[in-house]
């Protein structure tokens, strides 16, 4: 079954594309047949999970000329499918509503597919060529969607960033796989790392990986492009970009680490949770401080990437000292949340899509009242927002309540560096949960709620019913997830048999109503009674107080203290409703100037406020690069003025010097 | 197991019952110390009386948002109130959440305030909301930490079973346990907007951040908000009690006997608490707004410090 499916998977990727170019600008042939494609891809990792198969593999005549291109499906590959093709298949229902109202879809559909295509691509390859090619392949099909709005200055310098970044990444890769495959001498995934190799080469190896895989999820300092290039694509794109690429990333990271090098060293997993704490932090910082809706929601991915290498950087700490069951926990709080974020951060990106599409504007502050003219949207936004905030009983609380529990595991640790690093990276955890959810009530307060900042937000009107049923759809999956997630840790068993050695949560198949129990210390959560619970007191209140108190009530103005405000612009806005964390944390963080212009008392004139932030790692880390990059090419810029006798000095030199290189090294 | 369920559900209406006399005892106590009369004992329960009795009167621009909060606040704090032992170390769904859940349910009425704040469309709602968010964010990680002290002790964060822990004496006298209290008094003033984080009495738009964010309501939904702001002082006690005081708590074993000690001495401990909390609240002035980062700052290195000091006495 499984290898049909797999190879479904190959052919219609390879065959499908020729339907580009005959369905040229039917829209919604394109994303049914993608959310077909997806659909298998869903198809082919459910059945492998729920059967507990071994894995699968199959290998084309393709590629390395020696070779062969090798495809394989095994746990940890398709648990990252069901990730990839959910998104993907919510993105692409909401892309035949979007088709209807959005110009030049010919700009998006090919890319469209073939950033679909290479996703499950990557997560098939079993060889390093492939795996590469495929890389490679979603970074230039995303960078083209990126650029679809091409006209925009500020589209055009994203584009760029994110090519530069990108390209850094895929060449790190390529060392970190060329270094493994080396010493085996075979690109082949099944037979690399399976010898040994010294310390310092396994580090520079997984030094590269986290170059590779964290400039493409986002991690800090490799941040920078990620919130300029994801809000620039289309909605539903930036959805895919943000809740399903990162993951890819996340898994290459996972299958070089854990899976082809043969061992990790105990220093590396300190780098990770610093880092990845690091990034927590300062993504929902930098979230905080935007008024850009897409923007902001990019910058909550880098937050949560960090949350997910929180998880990895835990586990990979238990697995050096050997307490497996810890190392399973971790990791499944960290697939865990991967997968969580997946479904709501592509809910948000597909609500902000839907605002976009309604108003014309992705600025808060020119929003407001929505919640009046977008009901469906509203509802499923707020559930989008709450289960990102990770707040109870939704699926974000679940996942950080796994890495919470596994962080509390750290004091059995033996190494005194670890004991005080993990409670730190855990109180950084806490701290950028509650940031988050602060974010979010600006979020939803500021664009939903209140009285409407503009004409246009004045005058939306619903989305289209396909974008209301994907934005419903991965709602639902919140909810049920928050309620269940033993459904989403039984999905995760073979997963994390294969990866930490054990599975933490033994499975029986009626326990989905079972809380999630601590074999440890017997701490448990239960979303099911928790909402039971709820619903029992949410029915007491509501019967007793129908005999209790008044059911009378009116519509008046709202209090002003004798002042009435005319204008919708006294609300509070985005900016200052960040402005006392921005207060507390900006200074050291964005070197925020705030600068207020008043005029005097005696000639009243409009004030004004200056909000100036920098990013600081931009300014120090880049911008130095950058500049220096350009000093050394303007020096050596006359190299291009020679006549062509020194062109052959020049070679000739070259030549000289290389073989003196070659007579020292041999 | 049918002893346990009638425990939670007394336990549930217990606490909703005797909330308002919290209160109601911290203004005696107030007004007592100020050498006034103060108003009697019952008078929260009037005051929520009156309010189920009102009209309410909605502004113009707010939605079903509006509507619904007060519900979802209420059901939120009464069901984590009901989820922290107070008088027996064995409620039946103690098991659903962990300390760690519990307080997470808070966040998530609070989510819903603040929403609600923000859906008047009024300067005062956002002004609310957005202190409250910035206290919550500085307050949420010296919780994590107390909670981190506590578990390292107590081998858990399910609260049955640290207060069993707690009461069977393992935990012996240690330092790490003081200042984790410390700490969590911090927090539960700056959670539950008393003085000097906010001023529950006050509606002057310089010192309004609770108040503020329900300046719009009125009416039965009021009396909610009210009642669920109530049932959070009384949470945060019952946590303080239930961890750091459990003496005479019922046990598994203890009989119908046991089940009055526990709720006698449980009793006692809420109403100091109250006195305690009035007393102090009279002692200092509210304090400026950004002066609170340094007093959760305060609190997060307390909890910090104790999870060191436990760290380093067990290491000798």
């Amino acid at each position: 079954m499984n290898e049909y499916l797999l190879k479904g998977l190959l052919f219609i990727f390879i065959f499908y594309i020729p339907f580009i170019v005959l369905a040229k600008n039917n829209y919604r042939f394109i994303y049914l047949l993608s959310a077909c494609y997806s659909g298998l891809g869903l198809l082919c990792s459910l059945s492998f999970l729920l059967s507990g198969q071994s894995s699968q593999s199959i290998s084309f005549p393709l590629g390395l000329p020696t070779s062969g291109a090798h495809f394989k499906i095994d746990a940890l590959s398709s648990f990252f499918l069901l990730i990839v093709n959910l998104g993907s298949f919510i993105s692409s229902l909401y892309g035949i509503g979007y088709g209807s109202h959005a110009s030049e879809q010919s700009r998006v559909l090919p890319f469209y597919i073939i950033f679909l295509g290479s996703m499950n691509m990557v997560l098939l390859a079993a060889d390093a060529f492939s795996f590469l090619f495929f890389w490679e392949l979603m970074s230039l099909s995303s960078w083209a969607l990126v650029m679809s709005s091409h006209r925009n200055k500020e589209t055009a310098e994203a584009g760029f960033i994110y090519i530069l970044m990108a390209s850094l990444g895929t060449f790190a890769l390529l060392f970190a796989l060329s270094l493994i495959a080396a010493p085996s001498k075979s690109y082949c995934f099944d037979q690399m790392g399976k010898v040994s190799m010294d310390g310092k080469l396994a580090s520079l190896i997984f030094l590269l990986a986290l170059l590779g895989a964290g400039s493409k999820a986002g991690l800090v300092p490799l941040h920078v492009w990620l919130p300029k290039a994801h809000p620039a694509a289309p909605s539903h794109v930036s959805a895919l970009m943000s809740g399903v690429m990162t993951k890819v990333a996340v898994y290459g990271f996972i299958r070089i680490v854990f899976d082809l090098l043969p061992f990790q060293v105990k220093w590396w997993s300190i780098l990770i949770l610093i880092i990845a704490g690091i990034s927590t932090v300062v993504g929902v910082l930098y979230a905080l401080m935007q008024h850009d809706i897409k923007r902001l929601l990019a910058y909550h991915t880098i937050e949560n990437i960090g949350i997910v290498f929180i998880g990895i950087g835990l586990s990979m700490a238990f697995k050096t000292y050997g307490m497996t069951a810890a190392s399973a926990l971790a990791l499944t709080g960290a697939l865990f949340h991967a997968l969580n974020h997946s479904i709501f951060k592509n809910l948000l990106f597909l609500g902000s899509g839907a605002i976009q599409t309604a108003t014309d504007q992705r600025d808060m502050e020119k929003l407001g009242g929505l919640i009046l003219n977008m009901p469906h949207t509203a509802l499923t936004f707020l559930i989008g927002s709450v289960a990102i905030s990770a707040l109870p009983p939704l699926n974000g609380f679940v996942s950080e309540w796994l890495l919470m529990q596994s962080i509390l595991q750290s004091p059995q640790l033996p190494s005194w560096g670890m004991k005080f690093l993990v409670p730190s990276v855990g109180a950084f955890l806490t701290l950028s949960a509650a940031l988050a959810a602060s974010c979010f009530v600006k979020v939803y307060g500021i664009t939903f709620l209140g009285r409407p900042r503009s004409m246009q937000s004045r005058a939306a009107c619903e989305t289209d019913r396909w974008s209301v049923l994907a934005m419903y759809s991965l709602a639902f999956l919140c909810i049920i997830f928050g309620i269940f997630p033993r459904i989403v840790i039984h999905l995760l068993g073979p997963v994390i048999t294969a990866i930490a050695g054990t599975h933490y949560f033994p499975f029986s198949a009626k326990s989905f109503f079972m809380p999630l129990s601590l074999a440890v210390d017997q701490n448990a959560y239960n979303g099911f009674v928790l909402v039971l619970l709820l619903g029992i007191f949410f029915f007491f209140i509501m019967t007793s107080l129908k005999w209790l108190a008044s059911n009378q009530f009116r519509r008046t103005s709202i209090w002003d203290c004798g002042y009435p405000e005319k204008s919708p612009d006294c609300q509070y806005t985005a900016t200052s409703f960040a402005q006392p964390i921005r207060k507390v944390f900006g200074p050291f963080l964005f070197a925020t100037k705030e600068k207020v212009i008043c005029s005097e008392p005696w000639y009243p004139k409009a004030a004004k406020m200056i909000v100036k932030l920098r990013d600081q790692i931009w300014e120090y880390f880049y911008k130095p690069v950058a500049m220096a990059i350009d000093s050394i090419s303007e020096k050596i810029n006359f190299l291009q003025f020679l006549t062509v006798r020194r062109y052959l000095v020049l070679v000739f030199l070259t030549l000289v010097s290389l073989l003196g290189c070659l007579a020292f090294l041999l | 197991m049918i002893k346990n369920l009638v425990f939670q559900c007394f336990d549930a209406f217990f606490l909703l019952a005797v909330s308002p006399l919290v209160i109601g005892i911290i203004r005696k106590t107030k007004a007592r110390f100020l050498l006034k009369k103060g108003p009697s004992l019952l008078q929260p329960y009037y005051d929520l009386m009156k309010l189920f009795r009102k009209e309410v009167t909605l502004p113009d621009s707010a939605s079903w948002l509006f509507k619904a909060t007060p519900y979802v606040v209420f059901t939120f704090s009464w069901l984590a109130a009901s989820l922290v032992p107070t008088f027996s170390t064995n409620l039946l769904f103690s098991r659903t959440a962990d300390l760690i859940a519990i307080i997470a349910l808070l966040g998530t009425a609070r989510f819903f305030l603040s929403l609600a704040a923000l859906d008047t469309g009024t300067s005062f709602g956002g002004l609310g909301s957005s202190r409250e968010s910035l206290i919550a964010s500085l307050a949420e990680p010296a919780m994590i930490m107390i909670i981190f002290t506590i578990a390292l002790v107590a081998k858990s964060t399910d609260l049955s079973a640290i207060s069993t822990f707690m009461i069977s004496g393992q935990a012996g006298l240690r330092v790490s346990l003081w200042l984790a209290l410390a700490s969590l008094v911090l927090v539960a003033i700056a959670e539950n907007g008393r003085i000097p984080v906010d001023n529950p009495a006050t509606h002057l738009e310089l010192t309004m951040i609770h108040e503020a964010m329900i300046l719009e309501y009125s009416g039965k939904y009021l009396a909610l908000l009210e009642a669920a702001s109530q049932l959070k002082i009384v949470l945060y006690l019952s946590l303080i009690a239930a961890v750091f005081f459990p003496f005479g708590m019922a046990t598994m074993v203890g009989g119908i006997s046991s089940f009055f000690i526990g709720l006698f001495t449980y009793i006692a401990k809420i109403g100091l608490g109250a006195l305690m909390l009035g007393f102090f609240e009279i002692l200092v002035a509210k304090m400026r707004l950004f002066k609170i980062p340094n007093f959760l700052g305060a609190a997060f290195m307390l909890a910090l410090l104790a999870t060191v000091l436990l760290f380093v006495s067990r290491s000798l």
